[in-house]
């Protein structure tokens, strides 16, 4: 054994360094499947407490939908429970391409393969597809996963300001001496829930030969009149070249992940992806799951527009009730408190009140940008919102903020 | 300010300043630290750099370190462009 002393030390002293910091995580144990009320166990020893969850990415309310499971045991029975192998040696079922090619209708592409998570997808694609020779321009907001497989591509790096054109076209024209430009954006972006003005980065592109990457992981399934997404929202289906999604949040919710779009592009990911060649397939039972989730949301569009109905409800309440959200459509709604120390008071008082939310702030949002981000489910009834509202109705007045904006709160607060 | 100062001073608010920010970049201004350029987006700068200059800073020295004020940028040109 070579875990030293001095190895052990210096570790927990990083450890201590992320508590002192207010930077270590904690796990909090559910009691229950996922839903819009769950058992919590917080803190950890103490008896599980039922709450409403505002913090899932479980959109559609598909996680524990009951044809999902039946679907889900069926291929269990059926196509067995792991397959032991990369998809390239013996892990290609026939419901593996079944799936793909179900995909590869709803999102409007010409082809789709299927990752063992989108985190895997967006770090294998850009290395798979881009070389030296072209030029990657992504949106400053980014998530990770993209930032991580973007520093293993080899081709040059370049980003431009959230959502803003004309510093895009700037960076366009700057790059015109590379073979391929490829122009990289989130669908939803995470944090502030906005939505890519993909209509106006397709135009751009189209302008300037290049490539347009959207990973929609937050749309996938609800945005847009028939949920597939980002560009169905901004009227381009069929002008994107690669779309990565995953199947761990509105699709089921389970784990999975896909990049979808040009043929040759996707070809090549099958060739040369390191997740898609180096990691196992995705399990049967979940790829049953997920073709029974996209037949329920191909076939109505019920579950998205309840969830539309939901995100407009639930952000008149919070703006009428006097909190400063970030406006939009998505359901992701961040309520905005600015200062990182009342992000985190306020969630756990809102979590004593029955009410499940999460404070983010720094490195996870820029400085000074601390809020709680709430999210909406198809699963969400009315009286789970009227319930959620006046609970921060209650915790919103013990901490003066209501009807506050954000010079405001940060003058009361501090950053 | 020098004139380097400036430039490098001038191409960080461009850069990297949204529209309506209107935080002040001094020469000692902490950029990475400061939450203004992050390790992502800083890649663009020491290209810049790179291409006024006509200078090469190899990846172990763009450091977030060595980028995080316009004195230390200036540290840093100044020191490839004698070479
Ligand atoms: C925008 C975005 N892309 C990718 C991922 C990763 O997806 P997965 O959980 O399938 O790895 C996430 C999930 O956190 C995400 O928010």
């Amino acid at each position: 054994m070579a875990y030293s002393g001095r190895a052990r030390e210096s570790y927990q002293n990083e450890l201590a360094n992320l508590r002192d910091q207010g930077l270590f995580k904690e796990e909090r144990y559910i009691h229950a499947p996922q839903g819009a009320e769950i058992e919590v166990e917080f803190p950890t020893g103490n008896p599980p407490r039922k709450v409403i969850n505002m913090c899932a990415n479980n959109y559609l309310g598909l996680s524990s939908h009951p044809e999902v499971v039946a679907a889900a045991h069926a291929g269990l029975d059926h196509r067995g429970y792991g397959m032991s192998s990369v998809r390239f040696i013996c892990g290609t079922q026939d419901i593996h391409r079944e799936l793909e090619n179900k995909l590869t209708e709803f999102l409007g592409t010409e082809d789709t393969l299927l990752f063992p998570s989108c985190m895997d997808a967006n770090a294998g694609v850009f290395e798979a597809v881009l070389s030296e020779q072209d030029v990657m321009i992504a949106d400053r907001l980014v998530h990770a996963s993209i930032v991580d497989g973007m520093r293993l591509c080899k081709a040059m790096q370049d980003t431009f300001k959230h959502s803003d054109m004309g510093h895009l076209e700037e960076k366009l024209v700057e790059h015109q001496d590379k073979r391929f430009r490829m122009v990289i954006t989130d669908g939803v972006f995470s944090m502030d829930g906005d939505i890519a003005r993909l209509d106006a980065i397709v135009a751009l592109a189209e302008k300037h030969d290049a490539m347009v990457f959207v990973d929609d992981s937050h749309a996938s399934g609800f945005i847009g009149k028939t949920g597939r997404g980002t560009h169905e929202h901004c009227g381009v289906v069929g002008r994107m070249d690669v779309i990565t999604t995953t199947l761990g949040k509105a699709l089921g919710g389970a784990s999975g992940g896909c990049v979808s779009g040009r043929r040759e592009l996707v070809e090549m990911c099958r060739q040369r992806a390191r997740p898609y060649l180096f990691s196992n397939t995705v399990a049967p039972v979940i790829v049953s799951g997920a073709l029974k989730v996209l037949d329920l949301i191909s076939a109505t569009t019920e579950r998205r527009d309840k969830l539309e109905t939901n995100t407009v409800y639930w952000r008149k309440l919070l703006t009428d009730a006097g909190f400063d959200i970030k406006p939009g459509e998505s359901p992701i709604v961040p309520v905005m408190l600015y200062n990182a120390k009342l992000a985190q008071d306020v969630a756990r008082d809102l979590f004593a009140e029955g009410i499940y939310v999460v404070g983010f702030f720094f490195p996870v949002v820029a400085k000074g940008q601390a809020r709680i981000r709430t999210q909406l489910s198809a699963a969400h009834e009315k009286h789970h919102l009227d319930a959620a509202i006046a609970a921060f109705v209650k915790v919103g007045k013990k901490y003066g903020i209501l009807g506050l904006g954000k010079n405001q709160i940060i003058e009361k607060y501090g950053l | 300010m020098d004139e380097l100062k400036k430039a490098i001073r001038d191409y960080v608010v461009k850069e990297y300043l949204e529209e309506g920010d209107d935080r002040q970049v001094g020469e000692d201004t902490p950029l990475i630290t400061g939450g203004i350029v992050d390790s992502f987006s800083m890649v663009s700068l020491k290209r810049f750099l790179e291409r006024k200059y006509s200078i090469q800073i190899p990846d172990a020295e763009a450091t977030p370190q060595a980028f995080d004020t316009v004195n230390s940028i200036a540290a840093l040109v100044t020191r490839f462009t004698k070479g």
